[in-house]
């Protein structure tokens, strides 16, 4: 009976990680660096962490989740609220659409194929800001940190993998 | 009872099969609902985004503190490295502090005679909160720092907050024990500010860059790059003579503003709690 009962909380601990692990990087991902020439170059691990549980375990990923994570990162960060829910959930689908021609993929194409799915998550962000504040902004930022989140995929992708071998290698 | 149990499965699974097929729908019309509600000034946007930083800026709190001293290790060490060049560099800025510190007292002596010949109202009591910085939690696009500190240790909307070399930012809002600071080079600042030597009055916008511009200058106005740009206290929300930046550009017609403060260096920062007897503060400052 008692192994029952850990066994049950072991399988939901296992279902929730991406979702936590994913807000813990919000978090991780806004601690103060102290390095301001950094600050226009910050990645949006966010969307390396969704856009990896959505190929890899889209069932420790699914709809909802995301939109609570983009909700969470909009009402942490400061900028309007529901820019980064619609930038997410677009991100979601646009992998939801393709994951059936990726399995099996290697890891360079899988991160070949985060490289437009992130660029149009992006460009969605800064539309729907240019919207929101009525005016045109200045794209170079959105830019940057769009070359920094391609960039730093590999090393978060690398980490993901670990903890998805580790905790998942029955799945 | 079989029967109804049957009954009730087999209502609900063209009601799952119907949610799943329009949570999509569901979901982002939800998201554009949120986002309109966010830009009407909603009460419940701004206190949910509170609630969230307020149980968030402990667990922040904890987890910037390693990188602080990380930090500050890697600067010790370059501190060692260039000691001579150091040493001698703040004999000279000591000289010459100095003198500026006599200069102060004369000029203390002289302002306080003279306002006491005026019989010149005080200055208001200014009280001070200093706070640490828990997170920078600008994106592309937003450019704001969380703050450990809220209503409960005297922080409020609108405050300026200041490093020691100059103003940073404005209180956006306020929770319980964490706040929001707008940095000044975020797109939705706006501060009063004007220029020392010619007195001009103009607005520090930013917008999302490293240097903000002014914007409303008079058309006649004077501007060099190397004037300092101080607050003006226009709307009695901010005090005056806070040391802003100085003018880096003035060409194109855009005035850009290179601040003094060092973001790389803002660790800490002092709110000031700044209140003009008498004056009604209109409830200012984006959400």
């Amino acid at each position: 009976m008692r192994q029952d009962v850990w066994h049950r909380l072991d399988l939901l601990a296992r279902s929730i990680l991406p979702f936590f692990a994913t807000l813990l990087l919000i978090l991780v991902g806004m601690v103060p660096l102290r390095v301001p020439a950094l600050s226009p170059v910050i990645p949006s691990l966010v969307m390396v962490a969704v856009y990896y549980w959505t190929v890899y375990k889209p069932n420790l990923m699914p709809l909802w989740a995301v939109f609570l994570i983009g909700l969470f990162y909009d009402l942490l960060g400061g900028g309007p609220v529901g820019v980064g829910i619609l930038s997410l959930l677009l991100l979601h689908g646009l992998v939801g659409g393709v994951r059936r021609y990726m399995v099996g993929a290697s890891f360079l194409a899988i991160w070949l194929v985060f490289a437009p799915i992130a660029a149009a998550a992006f460009f969605a962000g800064w539309a729907l800001t240019c919207l929101i504040e009525t005016r045109l902004i200045d794209p170079e930022p959105g830019l940057f940190g769009y070359l920094a989140t391609i960039a730093v995929y590999p090393c978060l992708a690398w980490l993901f993998a670990q903890l998805q071998r580790s905790v998942y290698r029955r799945a | 009872m079989n029967n109804r149990l049957g009954t009730v499965s087999r209502l609900a699974t063209p009601v799952k099969a119907w949610v799943q097929r329009f949570a999509v729908f569901l979901l982002v019309t939800a998201a554009l609902a949120l986002t309109l509600l966010g830009k009407t000034d909603s009460t419940i946007v701004h206190k949910t985004r509170v609630a969230v930083t307020d149980a968030v800026a402990p667990i922040l709190d904890f987890a910037s503190r390693p990188v602080g001293s990380a930090v500050d290790a890697i600067e010790q060490v370059q501190q060692l490295a260039a000691l001579a060049e150091e040493n001698a560099k703040l004999r000279n800025t000591n000289d010459r502090l100095r003198h500026w510190q006599t200069v102060a007292y004369r000029l203390e002596a002289e302002n306080t005679a003279l306002r006491d010949m005026l019989r010149m109202t005080p200055d208001p009591n200014t009280r001070y909160v200093t706070a640490r910085v828990v997170a920078d939690t600008g994106g592309a696009f937003v450019r704001s720092v969380l703050i450990h500190a809220g209503a409960g240790d005297g922080v409020a909307q609108g405050q300026a907050a200041v490093t020691g070399e100059g103003l940073a930012g404005r209180v956006a809002q306020s929770g319980g024990r964490s706040a929001r600071v707008l940095l000044i080079t975020d797109m939705n600042s706006r501060i009063p500010v004007f220029l020392a030597n010619s007195r001009e009055r103009a607005v520090l916008a930013g917008d999302n860059s490293s240097r903000p511009m002014l914007l409303y200058l008079g058309p006649r106005a004077q501007v060099r790059p190397g004037d300092r740009v101080l607050t003006s206290g226009v709307g009695g929300v901010f005090p005056a003579g806070l040391p802003v930046g100085v003018v880096a550009s003035a060409a194109d017609g855009q005035v850009r503003v290179q601040p003094f403060v060092d973001w790389g260096r803002m660790e800490y920062l002092r709110l000031i709690d700044f209140e003009q007897p008498g004056l009604l503060l209109p409830a200012s400052g984006p959400d």
